[in-house]
């Protein structure tokens, strides 16, 4: 990766505050279950678990990029225009994402359909761009977009695999509840393929963090 | 007496600090205060209360539907038997009821309770005493057929969704009984509707038609309908508790009389109904628009849903005047909902929910409004004066 060249040299790639930038994002700074962002996606796509892991991968390769390249540009970027700026460049890279789905996934990029584009409205994206890329170096950027993006990614993945399981008996659209519990009279969930549910299982998944650390509950 | 208060006492010592249970403290001082009053008084300054806590206006709801859950039971059997061309003899048909109806009301305390024990042990505090009724009244909202497991889950979700969330008994926005059957109904929704109102007919089908009275408006058939008198009796294929307005009518007044129940959500709910039905009336273009306003009060669940659902304290309006707007509101909402989206024939539990959600917005704009008239008030006293 070419932002390892504008590493200062005293400061280990792995150092104790990069460390953070990774691993922060997947519990108390999560840009989902902490600072409730993205919340669209994960309402509409996470029926089941195969679309949520090529959207939880495609947030991931933009995110990741978008920081590095923002952070490049951060001295050149005119202060008045950088939103333009920064979407300009999530824009490209998502279109780039789309069209490698559409070549070889069809029909996954048909499933996500619109949501793959709506990836540039993802305000997690926006919200690292302005809040950290603009104003930090390449490296730690780039740790930063991958760690929300996974942050990101898991709470998908969670909220899908627990709809998909029992909304429609499957994983990754394989079979995984026996036969033999439908013949008992075992039937899948209808209310797991509505969105509500996705809410709700979000919910739980805040619930639970947060009864776990107490750091997070908030008074407002 | 006497014995019992001696079996509980021996064993407190177990249940206090120390002892071998002390972790189910909390759950044996539920048992307790469940079988007797508590002994604990205030020791300094008057208060005044009297003998009724929340654990015996809970049995007073129970009482009351008492009516309902037995005559729901003998309907089970008479429609079971009936469907099925065979004549026999009341007994029958209370035992056959029982059989199909007391599994599902013991599922659905077994698993509530369970989950209100669970969760008064891991949060300490004590075990409320709200899940007496919703229990009761779990079984009486869902059909006959529903598999147990289906109960269980529902009760579950709707206790932990609808209740534990928000802080337990009392905090709650929804109520848990209808937010179960909602999960029912959008989760199972081939249990919820159909051929699934009378037990033991699926395997001999032929020429039966197990369909409610609204399913049958629904699909524009008015000269199906059962008679008014059998809707307001109850001899009609339904939810188990729902199908009886005598019945509930019964438990009402038990509800009026001993203060538990708010007579004036009842009445505006019965009000609100009219009125929109009314109103469908003068557009009479199908069957269901044209039914006179007063069938959409023994039809379906709306007594039921009007008697215990939308007076629940907890959910329902507090103030005076929101709980006529409430009520109103759920009427009209109901009736609308029925006749214009057929999909959706029961359109009591909807409606209630609905506006369980705007209760606190309807209480808050009462209260405001009252304090805006209280402002003007001394300004008015020094011009006269």
């Amino acid at each position: 990766m070419s932002d390892t060249n504008n590493m200062p040299l005293k400061e280990p790639l792995f150092s104790a505050k990069n460390k953070k930038l990774l691993t922060d994002p997947l519990g108390k700074e999560n840009p989902i279950n902490v600072q409730v962002l993205g919340i669209c996606s994960v309402l509409a796509i996470t029926v089941q678990l195969k679309p949520s892991l090529v959207m939880a991968l495609s947030v991931l390769v933009v995110m990741g990029t978008a920081n590095v390249v923002i952070s490049l540009l951060r001295n050149t970027i005119p202060p008045r225009i950088r939103i333009i700026v920064q979407l300009t460049v999530i824009a490209s890279l998502v279109i780039l994402v789309d069209q490698v789905l559409r070549a070889f996934l069809y029909d996954v990029s048909r499933q996500l359909s619109v949501f793959v584009g709506l990836i540039i409205t993802n305000c997690i994206i926006m919200g690292r761009l302005e809040a950290f890329a603009m104003k930090s170096k390449p490296w730690p950027s780039f740790l930063d977009g991958i760690g929300n993006a996974v942050g990101y990614g898991w709470v998908l993945l969670a909220v899908a695999f627990f709809r998909e399981l029992f909304g429609s008996g499957t994983l990754m659209g394989y079979q995984v509840v026996p036969n033999i519990f439908y013949e008992y009279g075992y039937v899948n969930n209808g209310l797991m393929i509505l969105p509500p549910m996705a809410l709700i299982t979000i919910g739980i998944i805040i619930w639970v963090q947060r009864s776990r650390d107490k750091s997070l509950i908030d008074i407002s | 007496m006497k014995l019992l208060r001696n079996i509980v006492d021996s064993i407190r010592p177990h249940f206090g600090k120390g002892g071998k249970f002390a972790k189910f403290h909390r759950s044996f001082e539920a048992f307790d205060t469940f079988l007797f009053v508590q002994g604990n008084v205030t020791r300094r300054g008057s208060h005044i209360r009297d003998a009724i806590d929340m654990k015996r206006t809970m049995f007073f709801v129970i009482i009351a539907l008492v009516p309902t859950l037995l005559f729901g039971m003998w309907n089970v059997g008479y429609q079971h038997y009936m469907a099925i061309g065979a004549d026999v003899s009341f007994i029958d048909q209370i035992v056959y009821g029982l059989i199909k109806v007391l599994p599902i009301v013991v599922v659905s305390y077994a698993s509530g309770l369970a989950v209100e024990f669970l969760f008064a042990e891991l949060r300490d505090h004590e075990v409320n005493e709200g899940f007496l009724v919703s229990g009761m009244l779990i079984p009486l909202v869902l059909p006959v057929t529903t598999p147990l497991w289906m109960v269980a889950v529902a009760t579950i979700f709707a206790v932990i969704i609808g209740k534990e969330v928000f802080g337990g008994t009392g905090m709650n926005i929804l109520n848990p009984a209808l937010l179960a059957r909602a999960f029912l109904f959008f989760a199972y929704p081939a249990y919820m509707s159909g051929e699934v109102w009378i037990s033991g007919t699926a395997e001999q089908l032929d020429g039966i038609s197990g369909a409610t009275s609204l399913a049958v408006l629904a699909s524009n058939e008015g000269h199906m309908l059962p008679s008014l008198f059998d809707m307001f009796i109850g001899t009609i294929p339904g939810s188990i508790g729902e199908t009886s307005t005598l019945a509930i009518i019964l438990g009402a007044s038990i509800l009026v009389a001993t203060g538990v129940g708010s007579l004036r959500i009842m009445l505006s709910v019965v009000a609100g109904g009219l009125f929109m039905g009314g109103v469908f009336n003068l557009f009479a273009v199908n069957d269901f628009m044209a039914v006179p306003a007063y069938y959409h009060l023994v039809m379906g669940g709306f007594a039921f849903g009007a008697v215990y659902m939308a007076t629940d304290p907890v959910t329902a309006s507090q103030t005076g005047i929101g709980k006529y707007i409430y009520g109103v509101m759920i009427g009209v909402i109901t009736v609308l909902i029925r006749v214009v989206n057929p999909a959706y024939p029961e359109g009591m539990m909807l409606a209630i929910l609905f506006m369980n959600v705007f209760a606190p917005l309807i209480d808050h704009y009462v209260v405001q409004s009252n304090i805006k008239r209280r402002l003007r008030r001394p300004v008015k006293a020094q011009v006269t004066i």
